[in-house]
């Protein structure tokens, strides 16, 4: 169960965890732009977003083993994609068939692509999430999404609700976990019958997750008066986000790699050419 | 049923080096039928994960050993398991959070749907009123109650009546007493007895309660670090007070009292439960043996 919760906050120092964590999120949003602005097998564009990670990686002081792991959750998405590709892609010039199926040097480039494509993008979003707590993440969001208050929209409120979510998200995990061992034990059945059964057979589970979240949340906000909490307008900040020269390289290092990605897109026949 | 495990290796997150740690190390036990079997130890020496396995909830591979339980065969692929789970019935740390039916009835014969899908209605019912009641229920007054609608203390009975419903043999119980009020523990622990005296032939209890266990057990293991590190009934386990010191285990209060006053020359023997305890301590004034 554990291992659903992708890419969960690997804490130490180093370059990319000293970052501002609002630079981080612009950052990786402009990377899986770039990731998607890579032209359909333009593969040389997909190097340059891999080495970007790459290197990223090397400067986050993150295990790469650890990154690769974060794929494990959407592997199956992954694969889905590729044999849908595969099999279903009748242009191009077929390379193998067999009993009613057909796969075309174009179905495999697709294949190839997608996968590429789907992974870069997981790999940059999940070393965002290794090298930056859920606070730094929530904080950062609030901090972005501060012109919204023009507009009279609760981005505290927001922000707060947000990190609250992440916050129980293994919680909730292991409290599943412990839940369907406990109907488990009472004979529960989770692994045979039709899709509706299953669906059916999942019931004791859900409703004491339910109930155990509403407890939850009654317990979180009791906690929270308690200690006189009061949203926005009172509150200052523990940490200060500050913009530091390793922000300034991270933006020039994501400018450089959109440019090139651009360039790759317009003079592509140049390589190819060549 | 006896069950007997052999040789039981488990470790969480198998599958990456960075995160594995052994939870259970080479594991060898036998539980005879008839013992109330007591289980102590830190948080995280493995007692949780060890009782999960004895009913398949984490089930073996090749290479972590073997687990006999009466004619069942763990490590067998054909293993019944539901079958299995009927007889062995496990209640887990704070069982009113699995409580999930409109009523306290439908809740208590989950177990029945899962287990006897072939009983009538009427022996649904006196099964169910059986188990309540065992429990200390008042069958008319909570059967057709939402199980939400119920105190703490009583839902923990419900839901361990939703366990005992189809009469298991064995009964293992993960912290049972966690979170009761004194008197709720006292009810709790005759009601195990009573149990005990009846269909369920084996309990096997997990506790950090050193005084339950010594009160109550007739045999107990200490586990530390995913091994075991002792195991005996309370006597031998508890008799050697400096080593269950060093595994960072409390010692029951008898067993306190007793250590306290061997150093004053007083020597009591006898067993640890507290009334064999009392016992002890009067007839020792009265024997004048110092």
């Amino acid at each position: 169960m554990k291992d659903l919760a992708f890419g969960q906050y690997y804490p130490t120092k180093s370059f990319v965890h000293n970052m501002d964590a609002r630079v981080k999120i612009l950052t990786v949003i402009a990377y899986i732009v770039a990731v998607f602005m890579v032209k359909q097998f333009h593969f040389l564009g997909f190097l340059a977003c891999f080495t970007f990670v790459f290197v990223a990686t090397i400067f986050s002081r993150v295990p790469f083993l650890r990154v690769l792991k974060s794929m494990k959750a959407i592997l199956f998405f992954i694969i889905l994609s590729a044999v849908l590709q595969l099999f279903f892609n009748t242009e191009g010039k077929v390379i193998l068939s067999f009993w009613k199926i057909k796969i075309t040097d174009l179905g495999l480039l697709n294949a190839g692509f997608i996968i590429m494509r789907i992974s870069l993008v997981v790999l940059g979003a999940s070393l965002l999430t290794l090298t930056t707590s859920p606070v730094e993440i929530a904080d950062g969001i609030e901090s972005l999404m501060y012109p919204l208050k023009w507009i009279k929209f609760p981005v505290h409120e927001f922000a707060l609700i947000m990190s609250i979510a992440l916050r129980f998200i293994p919680t909730l995990l292991d409290e599943t976990d412990r839940i369907i061992k406990a109907q488990k034990a009472r004979g529960a059945d989770f692994e045979s019958g039709n899709i509706f059964k299953r669906a059916k057979a999942l019931i004791p589970v859900l409703i004491p997750l339910l109930i155990s979240s509403f407890r939850r949340a009654d317990e979180l906000a009791d906690a929270m008066d308690s200690r006189c909490y009061a949203g926005s307008k009172v509150r200052t900040k523990y940490k200060k986000m500050k913009i530091s020269w390793r922000d300034v390289i991270g933006v020039v290092v994501i400018a450089s790699l959109i440019t090139g990605v651009v360039f790759l897109n317009k003079f592509y026949w140049i390589l190819a050419v060549a | 049923m006896q069950i007997d495990v052999k040789n039981l290796t488990f470790n969480y997150g198998q599958n990456s080096k960075a995160t594995s740690s052994v939870a259970l190390d080479n594991i060898s036990l036998t539980i005879n039928e008839g013992e109330f079997f007591g289980i102590i130890g830190h948080t995280g020496s493995g007692k949780s994960t060890f009782v999960q396995h004895l009913n398949g909830l984490i089930k073996l591979n090749k290479n972590s050993g073997e687990i006999k339980i009466g004619e069942f065969d763990l490590g067998d692929k054909n293993c019944d398991f539901k079958a299995l789970r009927s007889k062995l019935g496990m209640v887990f740390q704070y069982p009113e959070y699995q409580l999930f039916a409109e009523t306290v009835f439908e809740d208590v014969a989950f177990g029945i749907k899962n287990f006897m899908p072939t009983v009538t209605e009427e022996e649904k019912e006196k099964m169910v009123r059986t188990a309540l009641e065992t429990v200390g229920l008042n069958y008319e007054r909570v059967k057709d109650m939402s199980p939400f609608e119920l105190s703490g203390g009583q839902k923990r009975r419900v839901a361990i009546a939703g366990v005992i419903v189809t009469k298991p043999e064995v009964l293992v119980l993960d912290e049972p007493v966690a979170g009761l009020d004194p008197v709720g523990k006292r009810d709790f622990i005759a009601l195990l007895k009573k149990l005990h005296a009846s269909f369920v032939k084996t309990i096997i209890l997990v506790s950090h309660d050193m005084d339950l266990v010594a009160d109550n057990c007739t045999q107990v293991a200490v586990f530390a670090k995913g091994k075991i590190a002792k195991v005996g009934s309370p006597e031998e386990v508890f008799g050697d007070y400096e080593e269950i010191k060093n595994m960072g285990l409390d010692l029951p209060l008898t067993a306190y009292l007793k250590n306290q006053l061997e150093k004053q020359g007083v020597k009591i023997g006898g067993k640890l439960s507290v009334e064999e305890f009392i016992n002890a301590v009067k007839s020792y004034g009265k024997g004048g043996k110092v």
